[in-house]
């Protein structure tokens, strides 16, 4: 990318011929035109683009995304990424993945490639549910949740992904409801101008197999009143009016009501996404009432990337080889006449 | 101490054309290094040289126990030398146990060397015996030299102020000043090797200098070394050369093919027995630009390599048989999506975990077919130490230019083994001509393909104007969109199998070694090579018409192979399976009679027992 200009877009460059077909009504629509549209604001030729998927219906996304793609086997696109990003670090990654996908089949790679913290941009569909191999349960389903495998209840307790995720070092962790285009247009921006692994969970609604999950989140009706929307730097503060905020007490973190027993904005505790420490992190992601969306972390460091091409240079800088033929003839070697 | 040259000259020496000696100890003894030194200044003297080192699975085993003895073999010759050689003329052991489990391999009459300071009660019971071997008469079938080496060692370094644990660590310099002697070798090489290893610590490097010479100037004093043995240089093509093993060479030939092709090298790999030194030799060489990726897993260094290769690198990854079951099936994402890359296997002694540091030659049909669906890739396989650089190089050219993964497969027998290897300077390799895509080009499509390879183009990421989607469904022929239609879907199998089959156009005809008609063809492929060439060679020698045949590529195999079978009258197709090569060849010329002989020991053919096997196989009806 360095110093040419970046090429103007609109959606429609993004858009590939390819027809979508994911169910109607299904959340991935949002998240695709979401994505479609952030594209363009990002500052990135489109052929630098490239996306990259395992397997289950979030994985179709490549395809429907007019840049380079490639859709991979099922839960090894963080590795793929991998390899991608450490071949061209020029490259824009993205990774789309499902919770079957990231958490079951690829939880290797999965918290690797967190931990490794390479440059890539990883959105985590997570609709509680296996859907195109059609309702079994995820590693992301509630105990007690009726699924084709678990008939009379699910037994197996879920990973709460955010959780799981900074437990994997993290840097940049971002949730959100699968019914919010705007913030997430401005959530998968953010993460692109992030340097290091991003990670966006969407709350992700599967019409077919898992209806209404997460209503009792996004529905509009209580989303005010059940998300915290947290933005660096800011007083957590939520609610239709404005009215409620978080505490820390003790070790928890508690709802207030602003104006009831004294309370003020001041005694709120504001957003730090960016201290190094995660612990309050990791209780904003555990937290049920209100659910914790947008930018809970966004710690920068180093990437591994960019670890690797310091060493490299300073290999190349010190060695005494510059062609393979230096190495075969050097050391060891004796005649024969 | 004086050096008394007139000493030696009254021993006899002994004119001889080749040798094969072993040194064995316990795994902290430094029996790799003797051997290695022992090579080296074998090989500057101009002999040709074959070794194997053997060393068992755990990394420090109990001192003294049978299972934690380590080996390390070499063949020296004034003659050619193609294997490291069966049976012993001189084992060198440095306690009982190594005695123990290495007597059998030495030729009767032939010459031990032990240090008797090492047979002490609990050593003996440690290598389970019940009277000492030196004293019951077990070993009166051989030229026993009891030396007390720990002592002498001791004996030699007790001015130094050395602490005792390495003191006694330099007696494997006892022991290779004597052996060195008998070979009338020059320790020169050696010692400058010291004063290298052990620059930032002199009083080592004098420890080790004052060990070797003793060893030396004792036996040239010694009345029990009866004679010293000469082996002239033998007469190898002119050029220069170097001692390589065969990670080493399959690395070094990853290297010339990155920069012959002008791609940046990428390796995924995770850590196993015994391909790991490739990784190892490979991390090493930042400064060419390697990007060496060690995964957490060995589906993670396939995929990650899929994913260099799609990004527009040179992308290998490198395991050994059971990492290649877990590879499978990325395997099949690299040949759907049509993106070139070598998979490294070095086979292992399976099946399951089996016998890691142990050769085998198991992992063909795995090679071939251990993939859903119908997943034909190219497989080609190393036969010695030093063509490992070869074939590493004509793996990466073969992918490249076809745009499908290609499975190299090597064994522990030559990635461990070494031998002199004529550098190759990289402006003699023959030319790579990737399929990356020329913008130019009319057919710039990244799904249009050659129509003589039927490969397709390699458009990379960062491409203007050739944003594409590759996956692992099934795509329509023209547009490479996601299609499951029925017709289109049977000739993209056929098209990718046609592709794998035109590959023999680009590759050489098998040339047979020895008779290209006769009573007999031996058949091999892979690491066999040193011992069926020599055992071919023996027959030869007594006027037996045996060719030999030994296959680098399996698939496709070559094209006059048919041809080739037809001129002997019995084909023996050998192999360190239970016959899996025999398989893949009847599948393909079902009017041929091939004749099976395996081997799955985890150890390589002997010599003499493939000599004999054919002698019987020409005799029978």
């Amino acid at each position: 990318m360095e110093d040419t200009a970046v090429k103007k877009y609109t959606f429609k460059d993004f858009s590939s011929d390819q027809e979508v077909r994911w169910c109607p009504g299904c959340d991935d629509y949002v998240i695709l035109r979401s994505m479609q549209k952030a594209l363009p604001e990002m500052g990135v030729n489109k052929e630098d683009v490239v996306f990259i998927s395992g397997i289950g219906c979030s994985s179709r996304f490549p395809y429907y995304i007019d840049s380079y793609g490639m859709h991979g086997i099922h839960g090894r696109a963080a590795a793929i990424s991998s390899g991608v990003k450490l071949a061209n670090p020029n490259l824009s990654v993205w990774m789309a993945t499902g919770d079957g996908d990231s958490l079951a089949i690829g939880g290797n790679h999965f918290i690797h490639v967190l931990r490794r913290n390479l440059d890539i941009n990883i959105v985590l569909f997570n609709n509680e549910i296996y859907g195109l191999t059609k309702g079994q349960f995820s590693p992301t389903s509630l105990i007690g949740q009726k699924t084709k495998s678990s008939p009379f209840g699910n037994t197996q307790p879920p990973f709460q992904p955010g959780e799981l995720a900074l437990g994997a070092r993290a840097r940049f962790f971002a949730r959100l409801g699968g019914n919010s285009p705007k913030q997430m247009m401005k959530l998968f921006v953010e993460a692109e101008k992030f340097k290091g692994t991003s990670l966006i969970e969407i709350l992700q609604n599967c019409v077919i197999f898992n209806d209404g999950c997460f209503t009792k989140y996004t529905d509009k009706a209580v989303k005010e009143d059940k998300q915290i929307y947290l933005e660096h730097g800011k007083p957590m503060v939520f609610g239709k009016n404005k009215d409620k905020g978080i505490v820390l007490k003790g070790l928890n973190l508690e709802v207030v009501t602003i104006g009831e027993e004294g309370i003020t904005e001041q005694d709120l505790l504001v957003h730090d996404a960016k201290c190094e420490d995660n612990t309050l992190h990791q209780m904003l992601v555990k937290m049920e009432y209100p659910l914790a969306t947008g930018i809970i972390r966004s710690f920068e460091e180093d990437t591994f990337e960019e670890r690797e091409q310091m060493l490299t240079e300073e290999v190349k800088k010190n060695s005494k080889f510059s062609k393979v033929d230096d190495l075969f003839f050097s050391g060891e070697t004796y005649e024969v006449k | 101490m004086i050096i008394d040259n007139n000493k030696a000259t009254k021993k006899a020496v002994e004119q001889v054309n080749a040798v094969v000696i072993r040194f064995v100890g316990d795994s902290g003894d430094g029996m790799q290094l003797t051997g290695t030194q022992f090579t080296d200044t074998s090989a500057m003297f101009g002999n040709d040289v074959a070794t194997f080192p053997n060393y068992p699975s755990e990394i420090r085993a109990p001192q003294g126990s049978l299972y934690g003895v380590s080996g390390f073999q070499v063949h020296i010759g004034s003659v050619e030398i193609s294997t490291p050689g069966d049976d012993l003329d001189l084992l060198v052991a440095m306690n009982p146990a190594g005695l123990k489990t290495n007597l059998a391999s030495v030729k009767a009459g032939h010459t031990v060397i032990v240090d008797t300071d090492s047979f002490t009660k609990k050593n003996l019971q440690k290598a389970e015996y019940e009277t000492n071997p030196l004293e019951d008469g077990s070993l009166d079938n051989y030229r026993v030299i009891e030396v007390a080496m720990t002592s002498l060692t001791r004996e030699s370094l007790k001015d130094l102020g050395l602490d005792n644990k390495s003191i006694v660590r330099s007696k494997n310099m006892f022991a290779l000043g004597m052996v060195y002697w008998m070979y009338g070798r020059d320790m020169n090489h050696t010692l400058d090797f010291f004063k290298k290893k052990f620059k930032f610590k002199p009083i080592i490097a004098e420890a080790n200098s004052k060990v070797i010479k003793a060893g030396y100037y004792y036996s040239e004093t010694l009345e029990l070394i009866p004679n010293s043995y000469a082996i002239a240089p033998s007469t190898m093509p002119k050029g220069i050369y170097r001692i390589v093993n065969g990670n080493t060479a399959t690395a070094w030939g990853f290297l010339a093919a990155a920069e012959k092709s002008g791609l940046e090298l990428f390796l995924g790999s995770y850590p196993i027995t015994p391909a790991t030194d490739i990784l190892h030799e490979l991390v090493k060489h930042k400064h060419f630009g390697v990007k060496a990726f060690q995964a957490e897993d060995e589906i993670a260094g396939i995929t990650s390599t899929i994913g260099a290769a799609f990004a527009g690198d040179l992308a290998i990854t490198t395991t050994s048989g059971p990492g290649l079951a877990l590879k499978g099936e990325a395997i099949g994402l690299a040949m759907m999506t049509e993106l070139p890359m070598v998979i490294v296997n070095v086979q292992r002694g399976g099946p399951s975990t089996g016998m890691p540091t142990k050769t085998e030659q198991s992992d063909l049909l795995q090679a071939m077919y251990g993939r859903n669906g119908e997943s034909p890739v190219i497989v080609i396989a190393a036969s010695t130490p030093a063509n490992c650089f070869d074939y590493a190089y004509e793996a990466s050219r073969l992918a490249l230019e076809h745009m499908t993964p290609v499975i190299l497969l090597t064994d522990g027998y030559i990635a461990n083994g070494s031998e002199p290897w004529k550098i190759k300077s990289i402006k003699d390799m023959q030319k790579i001509t990737t399929k990356v895509v020329d913008l130019n080009a009319d057919d710039a499509s990244p799904f249009d393909r050659d129509h003589e390879t039927l490969a397709r183009n390699w458009a990379i990421p960062g491409t203007p104007g050739l944003e594409h989607r590759v996956g692992g469904l099934e795509k329509d022929e023209l547009s490479g969109n996601v299609s499951m239609d029925a017709s289109n879907h049977e000739q993209m199998v056929n098209v990718r199998a046609e592709k794998v089959k035109r590959v023999a156009n680009n590759i050489p005809e098998i040339t047979p070694e020895y008779q290209k008609e006769g009573d007999l063809l031996v058949v091999g492929w892979g690491g066999t090579y040193g011992s069926l060439h020599s055992a071919v060679r023996g027959l030869n020698d007594e006027d037996f018409k045996v060719g030999h045949a030994h296959f680098n590529y399996i698939n496709p195999l070559p094209k006059n192979t048919e041809d080739v079978f037809s001129k002997y009258k019995k084909i023996v197709v050998c192999e360190l399976n239970k016959g899996q090569f025999a398989q893949v060849l009847r599948s393909q010329f079902n009017e041929v009679e091939f004749i099976q002989y395996n081997k799955v020991m985890g150890l390589p053919f002997s010599v003499t027992d493939l000599m004999a096997k054919f002698k019987n196989i020409i005799k029978e009806d």
